[in-house]
């Protein structure tokens, strides 16, 4: 592995992380999702988690915000073990957190105002017309002010992520999670929703966590790529230095090469014997 | 034969496992109830959507069960001269088992199914996970208000179903086939009690089956697997798992209530 400035490093910004995982293990049956991994999320930056998929990148996300516990290991979310709150606290917590899912996940039976709305309304006892005016101000940052009596039935998905973003921004969180953003976007919708998150990240002061394998639009705003495979953290850094590293495997992931130690074909026999076994028989 | 034996064990666990499961939920909706005193309204929505939606199955069906009744009953009485018997015959039949039997296993068909699917479907497009990362219990805002809006409006409409089947009852007897009037209404009076008959079965038996219809419906959608064929086949096990369950409910409460055992 190459020697790549961490995110932790006090010299450099942003030196104290929001969230830290130490000794972090996972699985799913016979399956090792994670094997005592060590990650660190910096505090007001972008930090992007990337790998192929089935590399546990959502699994990641959703042990950081608590929906799942680890089976070993430790997660703290700005000095707070997650996997050892309470309901309570942990939903105490959740509220300084925001989630954009992959699917926008937008309550069906709710217009985008009321989408927008529904954590203010939850959460806050704030008159009609202030909820108004918060609403209209997070849906005119992400564009759709005039798209507010829409159903999300009625939303492309490009459309429908904003509004996701809108609501997930809503009570002003310290951190926003993304599971891959930008899947099965137009380009167009992919430009808004880089811009939008860089831009959001920047003025609000908000920590990002992406989960992406989309390689050029996700290295192209993170501050920080993690690339995980089989379980562990194959490699860290920025994005320009992961782009140089000589790894065979970040090299073949960074340039999206058909072939490596990722191997182009699934395990089996040798071709000519499984051809002339058929032959044989 | 290993291989055999987990299997066995696992054919039993599994059961097990989720029945417990199917408890802890019920105990966690339980728990979610006294939030509906915060947010009356989210119960009043789903009352209509369960309730008044339900209606029209309910008044069609009801009626038309208690016209055959009416149908049946006379051409068995008719012989022994016992027409006037039919208003009790009619009434006791709806009271004690069609009207809350039906009225079950009806709303289990038209609102149980919806209910899961429903709830499957939030959870299939994580609108679940979604509420839980905004800190919304859905319990409390999705699950508590479904249940207790099911197990007000199952009584309710047993109680419009049975009287609707007196009155399909009354339609065919009396006015079709020509039976007394004074003596359907008066034998139905004398031989119908209030509380062996009306509050065991309307009332008790309805209430057990709104438990058990509604715990069953948001307990399968909230245990769905997360694609269409995983919500198609909690829809299914809906109705199927609340048909046996208000049957064999049914004839419990019936020994219990009108003293068999």
């Amino acid at each position: 592995m190459s020697v790549i400035a961490s995110p932790f490093d006090p010299a450099s910004p942003g030196g104290d992380p929001l969230v830290t995982a130490r000794g972090l293990s996972f699985h799913r049956g016979d399956r090792i999702i994670f094997q005592d991994v060590d990650l660190d999320i910096p505090r007001g930056r972008i930090t992007a988690i990337m790998g192929p998929s089935g590399a546990g990148k959502t699994t990641l996300l959703r042990l950081i915000s608590g929906q799942i516990r680890p089976d070993a290991g430790r997660i703290e979310v700005d000095g707070a073990c997650i996997h050892e709150l309470g309901r309570r606290e942990l939903y105490h917590l959740r509220k300084r957190m925001g989630m954009l899912f992959q699917s926008g996940a937008l309550f069906t039976d709710l217009s985008v105002f009321d989408n927008v709305a529904f954590p203010l309304r939850e959460h806050t006892r704030l008159p009609d017309h202030l909820i108004r005016t918060l609403v209209l101000m997070k849906l005119e940052s992400v564009g759709l002010r005039g798209a507010r009596e829409l159903m999300p039935a009625e939303l492309s998905g490009g459309m429908a992520r904003r509004v996701a973003l809108a609501r997930a921004i809503a009570l002003d969180p310290m951190m926003i999670l993304y599971d891959e953003p930008f899947a099965g976007q137009d380009p167009i919708s992919m430009g808004v929703l880089i811009k939008l998150i860089r831009t959001l990240n920047d003025a609000l002061g908000l920590t990002s966590i992406i989960v992406s394998h989309d390689v050029k639009e996700t290295a192209a705003i993170a501050d920080y790529l993690y690339l995980m495979s089989d379980g562990r953290v194959m490699e860290h850094g920025a994005p320009e230095a992961l782009g140089r590293s000589t790894s065979p495997w970040v090299a073949q992931f960074m340039r999206a090469l058909p072939d490596g130690p990722v191997s182009f074909h699934y395990p089996a026999p040798p071709y000519p014997a499984d051809l002339l076994a058929s032959a044989a028989a | 034969m290993i291989a055999a034996l987990t299997r066995l064990g696992q054919s039993v666990l599994d059961p097990l496992a989720r029945l417990g499961r199917a408890n802890l939920f019920f105990l966690r909706l339980l728990g979610a109830l006294s939030f509906l005193l915060q947010r009356p309204g989210l119960l009043v929505k789903q009352l209509h959507t369960v309730g008044v939606l339900s209606l029209p199955i309910i008044l069609v069906s009801g009626l038309f069960v208690g016209m055959v009744l009416g149908l049946q009953g006379y051409a068995n009485l008719v012989d022994f001269g016992a027409t006037s018997s039919l208003g009790t015959v009619v009434a006791l039949s709806l009271i004690r088992e069609l009207g809350p039997v039906l009225t079950a296993l009806l709303y289990a068909g038209r609102a149980g199914s919806a209910l899961t699917a429903g709830i499957g479907l939030m959870k299939a497009t994580e609108q679940l996970a979604s509420m839980q990362m905004m800190a919304v219990d859905p319990f409390q805002r999705v699950l508590a208000p479904r249940f207790l809006a099911g197990f007000i409006a199952v009584p309710l409409l047993t109680g419009i179903f049975t009287a609707v089947g007196i009155l399909g009852g009354y339609l065919v007897a009396v006015v079709q086939l020509g039976v007394d009037g004074g003596a359907f209404w008066a034998q139905m009076q004398a031989k119908v009690h209030f509380f062996t008959d009306v509050v065991n079965g309307v009332v008790f038996k309805s209430l057990a089956f709104g438990v058990a219809a509604n715990w069953i419906a948001l307990f399968e959608g909230y245990e769905a697997q997360p694609t269409s064929e995983g919500i198609s086949l909690a829809t299914t096990r809906t109705v199927v798992s609340t048909s046996l369950a208000v049957l064999g409910l049914d004839f419990l409460l019936t020994a219990l209530m009108f003293g068999v055992w």
